[in-house]
């Protein structure tokens, strides 16, 4: 059962040493004339303005946090899906009314017009 | 199995270390990546495949957008150290030991005979089987719990708009 996640510690391996090698070697072998210009974030090729640590507008943090939110309800739907066929009916009420009850904070959340960016 | 415990077991508390000493917050968001992901690693070690892969979405994924949002809400910068008082100097380290002496003894007194097997699985049909029959009602009340924090998300947010 373990020995089925082998590919991803294989994987996991060849990109630590492959990222390793790159900036190993890029630092031995690479040659270092650093002007301003060269030190300077590359931003699309646009001249950096200001910094990067900006205010941004609340509107990104409601979105993150619904969707985590919505988030922590599907990741409860796979282990129900699991074992759904066991459960019977009792199951599937059990998880209507849990999606149900959420279905009820969608829709506070429409009407209040969260989604809505201009808002 | 056990090299690898050991492995993922370190880079875990050294990132854990990293997110306490780092200066810029960001880094320290950086850092707890690591230790959330190494963690679903000892997770998936000990057979819980359900709760590593919970793991890497719900808090490698989905919490730590919040916390880098919220790093960026706040408009953090470079931590400055504080003058320390008095008191945490001299008192801070003496207990730093003790709790660290008293978390060792516990362990070691409580778990030295015992050993986490891969049969202590907790692979999603185990844990749907709890969660849905033996724990019922908790499971329904943690939707409730979830549209309180729907609620409270959005009259905070939108308040200010």
């Amino acid at each position: 059962m373990i020995q089925d996640y082998l590919p991803i510690l294989i994987h996991m391996v060849i990109v630590v040493v492959l990222a390793l090698a790159l900036m190993g070697l890029s630092s031995w072998v690479g040659v270092r004339r650093p002007t301003r210009e060269k030190n300077a974030p590359y931003e699309c090729g646009i001249p950096p303005v200001g910094n990067a640590r900006e205010k941004f507008s609340i509107s990104f943090y409601l979105v993150g946090m619904l969707f985590i939110l919505f988030d922590v309800e599907v990741a409860f739907l796979f282990p129900w899906a699991v074992v759904y066929k066991s459960l019977k009916w009792f199951g599937f009420i059990e998880m209507f009314i849990f999606v149900g009850v959420l279905f009820a904070g969608y829709i506070y959340i429409w009407k209040k017009g969260a989604l809505d960016w201009s808002r | 199995m056990l090299p690898l415990f050991y492995i993922f077991g370190a880079v875990a508390i050294l990132a854990a270390l990293s997110v306490v000493l780092q200066q810029t917050p960001v880094y320290s968001a950086l850092s707890l990546i690591v230790v959330l992901c190494s963690l679903a690693v000892v997770y998936l070690l000990l057979g819980a495949e359900f709760l590593a892969v919970i793991q890497v979405i719900v808090y490698a994924g989905a919490i730590m957008v919040l916390f880098v949002l919220v790093i960026m809400l706040l408009n953090a910068r470079r931590e400055t150290p504080a003058d320390r008082s008095r008191m945490a100097r001299w008192l801070g380290f003496p207990l730093l030991i003790a709790f660290f002496g008293q978390i060792l003894f516990a362990t070691w007194r409580h778990f030295s005979g015992l050993h986490a097997t891969p049969q202590m699985a907790a692979g999603p049909k185990s844990i749907g089987e709890l969660l849905f029959r033996n724990y019922a009602l908790p499971f329904e009340l943690t939707s409730v719990l979830i549209l309180v924090a729907i609620l409270g998300a959005v009259i905070l947010a939108k308040k200010q708009v």
